[in-house]
C-alpha cells in the first residue's frame, strides 16, 4: 500500500532537512564515525547478539558448552529424521566422485571446479538449483582490483576490522588475495558487471570499507552471478543436479571418512543413499530460523541444515554466537517486510535519518554497529518512525540520490527496488523508504581450513555454512566473494581428494546413533527432528484444526 | 510453532487485533477466505498451504512463484509473482512453479559474438510471430519481444541489456505462440555480451597478476602475525577514500599499495 497520510506528513519533515543535508553530502562532510570504544558499547547494549537471554549452552556434541542462540541450540539438540538402524547402507542408490550438498553460489562454483578436475559431480539441493541467498545478494562483490589505491592488504585490514579482529587470518588471507582472480573468472563466464566503456569496473564503498572496492551488476549482483554460473553448470555433462533432494544426514565409513549422504526426496518422501569419495557441505545460512523473532531477508530454504549435518558428523562450531542483522530491511509496506534494501543506496548518497529528519549515524559503519545504532535510535531515544502496521523504522532518504547524481539515477541503478515499490504506489526516487534491521547472515558456522577441508577426511565445506573468515561480523560484498573463492577451492580440492586420497570402506551411521545416545545421556528427551528443511508459515489457528493423531512414514500410510 | 513464525506473516494475530477484512480467493478453483492485505503467497499460507515448490526468495527476484489468475468479468489473463502480488476479491489463480523449456547446450569458451551461433543453437528464434504475448505476461516488465527482435537483428548487446531484469520464471515461454524458450536465449545473449562484446577489465588482469607474483606476500604475512591490539592501531589509521571521490582519487599513504 502507498504511504498513509500520517507517514506523508512525516516525509515532509525529511524533505525539510534535505536542503541542508545535500550540500554537506556534496562537500563530503559525513556524520562522524563511531570510535571503536563507543562501538563496543553500542553493540553490547543494543545488538541482539549480546542479549544474554537470547542464547544458551549446548548440552551435546563437539562444541558442548558453547553458548549460541536458542534457535540454533534447538536444531542441534534434536534427533535425526531417520532411525539409523532402519537405513540399509549396503545398497547405494547413486555413486559419484564428488557430492555437493546445496545448489547456491558456493555449491555451483564448487561443481564447476570439481568437474574441471575430471570428477563426476552430483549436486543435491533442497529446492531448485539456484534457490539460495546468493540469488538475493544485491550490493556487490568485494575485490581489491584498482592497484593505484587498493591492495589485498587493505582489503585484509577492512575485513578483519569489520570482524572485530577475530577472523581466522589464513582464511582472510585466502579470501582477499584470491578475489581478483575470481572476478576475472566471472567476467570470462559472461557476468555483466557494471563497467565504464573501456571495460574498467565501476566500484563503490560498502559499510566498513576504506576503499571503493565493491563491484556490482546493477542492483542484482547475486542474481546475475548465480544465473550465469548455473547456466554454465547446465553445460557440463558430468554435473548431475538433483533438485528437491536435501541431504538429511552425512554418511561416514569405517575409516572415519565422509562417504556421502542420505538424501530425502521432498516430493516422493523416499530416502536415497549417495556414495561419494568426497562431499561438500554448501547449504548456506539460517535466516528462516527468525532468531529472536527478527524478520529476515533470507531465502525460504535458509534453515541452517548444514550446521546440523556437520555437527552430528563431528565438526566444531566457530563464531556461531553471532548472526548479522542487515541495517536496512524494509518495514513498510507490510507486503515487503524484511526485503533487503542494499547498502548501495547509502553508498550512492542516501542519508539515514530519524523522525525529525536528522542524521544520527554515519551511513558506512560496519553492519553490526550500524544496526545497533538504528535500534538505539528507535528504542532508547524514541526517534523512530511508527509505521501504519505497528512497527517502527527510520528513513532511508533515497530521493537524495537523484538530486546528487541526476534525475533517473535511482531508476538506472536500482531498477529492481524501484519496480517492487512501484507496485505498492511508492516512488522511491521521490519518497524515502522506511527501514529497520533485519536478520541477514550467519557470520559463523562449521570449522574449516583455507583448503576447504574439515576435521573429517573427505568432508569439505564452503560458503555461509562455514565459520571463521568473517569473524564476528561480515562486511558487505564479502559474502559473494566468500562463496566464489571458497566454493571454487572446495570443489577443486574435493575432486583431488576423490582422485588421490579417498579410502573405500563400509558405510555407517554410527555417528548418528552415538549422537542420539549423547542426547539421552544429557537428559534431552525430545521428539524434535532436524534438519528443519523448511519453515512453517501456516496459520497457527488452522494448525489447531489439524488433528491427525499420527502419521506413518508418509501422509498415505 | 511459536510467535517467531508469525513474525513474518503476523497474520493470525492481526486478523484478531484489527478485524482485517477477509475476502474470497479461489486457489486452483477452491475458495478460501483470506485477509485482503496479504500477498498471494502469504494468503495461501494463511489458508493452510505449505510450500515445497512455488516459493523461493520471497523477495521478487528468484522466479519460483510465477502465478496466473483471472478476475471475474475480465477475460484477460493476469500474471504476477505470488510473493509480490496482493490478493484481490474473487481472483482465481494457480501458481506455475515449473514450465518445460528446452535449453541448448554449448561450449561457452568456443562461442564467439557472431549472432549466427545463437541462430544455430536456437533456430526457433525465427518462429517468433511478434504477437507480444511474452512481453504482456512478464512480471518484471522486460520487453521480451524486443529482446527476441534484437537477437533476430543480431544485436546481442541490446538483447542483453533489455533482458537484464529477467528472473527466468518461464511465464513468457508458457504463452509463446512461436514456442520459443525466451529466457534461455536471453541468458545466452547476456553471457556472450558480458564475456565477448564488452571490453574486459584490464585492471583485473593486473590485480590478479600482482597477487600471483607475490607483491603483497610479505606485508600480508606481517599482518597475519599482528595481534588484535596492533591490528586495531593499523585499522584506525587507515586512510578513507571519500564517498564522492572520482576514479582518479589516490591515497596519500602508500604503505600497503
Amino acid at each position: 500500500m502507498p504511504y498513509t497520510e500520517d507517514l506523508k506528513k512525516l516525509i515532509r519533515v525529511v524533505e525539510k532537512t534535505r536542503p541542508e543535508r545535500i550540500p554537506r553530502k556534496r562537500k563530503g562532510e559525513e556524520f562522524p564515525m563511531i570510535s571503536p570504544e563507543e562501538a563496543e558499547e553500542v553493540l553490547k547494549k543494543f545488538h541482539p547478539d549480546y542479549k544474554a537471554d537470547g542464547r544458551r549452552e549446548l548440552k551435546v556434541g563437539p562444541s558442548k558448552g558453547y553458548k549460541i542462540a536458542h534457535e540454533f541450540a534447538d536444531l542441534l539438540e534434536a534427533r535425526s529424521r531417520v532411525e539409523p538402524n532402519s537405513v540399509d547402507l549396503s545398497r547405494t542408490d547413486m555413486e559419484t566422485d564428488v557430492l555437493i550438498i546445496g545448489g547456491g553460489g558456493a555449491g555451483t562454483a564448487a561443481a564447476l571446479l570439481a568437474e574441471e578436475q575430471g570428477a563426476s559431480v552430483i549436486l543435491a539441493t533442497k529446492l531448485r538449483h539456484g534457490d539460495a541467498n546468493t540469488m538475493m545478494a544485491e550490493g556487490g562483490i568485494q575485490a581489491a582490483t584498482k592497484l593505484e589505491k587498493d591492495s589485498a592488504c587493505i582489503h585484509y585490514l577492512d575485513t578483519i576490522g569489520g570482524g572485530h579482529f577475530k577472523n581466522e587470518p589464513e582464511l582472510v588471507y585466502t579470501l582477499t588475495s584470491r578475489a581478483p582472480e575470481v572476478l576475472m573468472w566471472l567476467e570470462s563466464l559472461g557476468v555483466m558487471f557494471s563497467k565504464f566503456p573501456n571495460g574498467r569496473l565501476h566500484s563503490m564503498h560498502g559499510g566498513g570499507t576504506s576503499r571503493k572496492r565493491l563491484h556490482f551488476c546493477g542492483d542484482i549482483t547475486g542474481t546475475e552471478i548465480m544465473r550465469t554460473i548455473r547456466d554454465e553448470a547446465r553445460n557440463r555433462e558430468n554435473i548431475t543436479v538433483l533438485e528437491f533432494s536435501p541431504a538429511i544426514e552425512l554418511v561416514l565409513n569405517e575409516h572415519g571418512h565422509c562417504a556421502g549422504a542420505l538424501l530425502y526426496n521432498l516430493e516422493t518422501e523416499e530416502y536415497l543413499l549417495v556414495k561419494a569419495k568426497a562431499t561438500i557441505i554448501a547449504t548456506g545460512g539460517c535466516g528462516r530460523l527468525h532468531i529472536q523473532g527478527y524478520m529476515t531477508t533470507n531465502h525460504y530454504g535458509a534453515t541452517a541444515d548444514g550446521i546440523v549435518l556437520g555437527y552430528r558428523a563431528g565438526l566444531k562450531l566457530k563464531f556461531l554466537h553471532t548472526v548479522q542483522y542487515h541495517p536496512t530491511g524494509a518495514v513498510f509496506p507490510e507486503q515487503v517486510e524484511g526485503l533487503l534494501i542494499t547498502e548501495k543506496f547509502r553508498g550512492a548518497g542516501a542519508n539515514i535519518v530519524n523522525i525529525d529528519g536528522e542524521q544520527f549515524v554515519n551511513e558506512r559503519e560496519p553492519r553490526d554497529v550500524e544496526s545497533a545504532a538504528l535500534i538505539r535510535e528507535c528504542l532508547e531515544r524514541g526517534k523512530g518512525v511508527p509505521t501504519a502496521t505497528g512497527k517502527v523504522g527510520v528513513w532511508l532518504d533515497s530521493p537524495m540520490i537523484d538530486i546528487l547524481s541526476g534525475e533517473g539515477t535511482v531508476e538506472r541503478e536500482f531498477p529492481g527496488k524501484l519496480i517492487i515499490y512501484k507496485r505498492f504506489g511508492i516512488n522511491i526516487s521521490k519518497e524515502p523508504m522506511l527501514v529497520y534491521p533485519t536478520l541477514h547472515y550467519q557470520n559463523g558456522g562449521l570449522e574449516y581450513s583455507a583448503s576447504g577441508e574439515t576435521s573429517v577426511p573427505g568432508l569439505f565445506i564452503a560458503g555461509e555454512v562455514s565459520g571463521g573468515v568473517h569473524g564476528e561480523n561480515r562486511l558487505m560484498g564479502n559474502s559473494l566473494l566468500d562463496v566464489m573463492v571458497f566454493g571454487r577451492i572446495a570443489g577443486e580440492n574435493a575432486a583431488v581428494h576423490a582422485r588421490d586420497k579417498a579410502r573405500d570402506g563400509k558405510m555407517t551411521l554410527a555417528h548418528v546413533r552415538a549422537y542420539h545416545q549423547e542426547l539421552a545421556e544429557a537428559g534431552i528427551d525430545t521428539t524434535r527432528v532436524t534438519p528443519l528443511l523448511l519453515p512453517d508459515y501456516s496459520n497457527p489457528e488452522l494448525r489447531k484444526r489439524q488433528l491427525t493423531a499420527q502419521y506413518g512414514k508418509s501422509l498415505f500410510t | 510453532m511459536s510467535a517467531k513464525d508469525s513474525k513474518e506473516t503476523g497474520t493470525a494475530e492481526k486478523v484478531k487485533a484489527e478485524e482485517v477484512k477477509l475476502i474470497p480467493v479461489y486457489v486452483m478453483g477452491k475458495r478460501y477466505y483470506v485477509p485482503e492485505t496479504l500477498t498471494i503467497m502469504k494468503a495461501m499460507e494463511y489458508a493452510g498451504y505449505r510450500y515445497i515448490r512455488g516459493c523461493g526468495c520471497r523477495g521478487g527476484i528468484c522466479g519460483a512463484c510465477a502465478t496466473v489468475y483471472r478476475k471475474p468479468g475480465d477475460y484477460h489473463l493476469c500474471v504476477g509473482l505470488a510473493c509480490q502480488t496482493v490478493v484481490e476479491p474473487n481472483m482465481y489463480l494457480t501458481q506455475m512453479p515449473f514450465y518445460p523449456a528446452n535449453r541448448a547446450s554449448y561450449d561457452f569458451e568456443q562461442l564467439t559474438s557472431n549472432p549466427e551461433e545463437i541462430f544455430k543453437l536456437y533456430p526457433e528464434v525465427f518462429r517468433c510471430i511478434a504477437c507480444n504475448s511474452c512481453t504482456r505476461v512478464c512480471p518484471m516488465d522486460v520487453e521480451v519481444m524486443d529482446v527476441i527482435s534484437a537477437i533476430k537483428q543480431g544485436d546481442i548487446a541490446r538483447a542483453a541489456t533489455l533482458s537484464f531484469s529477467c528472473i527466468q520464471c518461464g511465464l513468457c515461454v508458457s504463452r509463446c505462440l512461436g514456442e520459443l524458450p525466451q529466457y534461455h536465449i536471453a541468458q545466452l545473449a547476456r553471457r556472450i555480451y558480458g564475456s565477448k562484446i564488452v571490453p574486459r577489465a584490464q585492471h583485473l588482469i593486473e590485480a590478479a597478476a600482482a597477487v600471483k607474483e607475490g607483491k603483497y606476500q610479505e606485508r600480508l604475512e606481517a599482518l597475519m602475525k599482528c595481534d588484535a591490539k596492533q591490528l586495531t592501531e593499523i585499522y584506525k589509521a587507515r586512510e578513507m577514500e571519500p564517498e564522492m571521490a572520482g576514479e582518479d582519487w589516490a591515497p596519500a599513504k602508500r604503505d600497503y599499495l
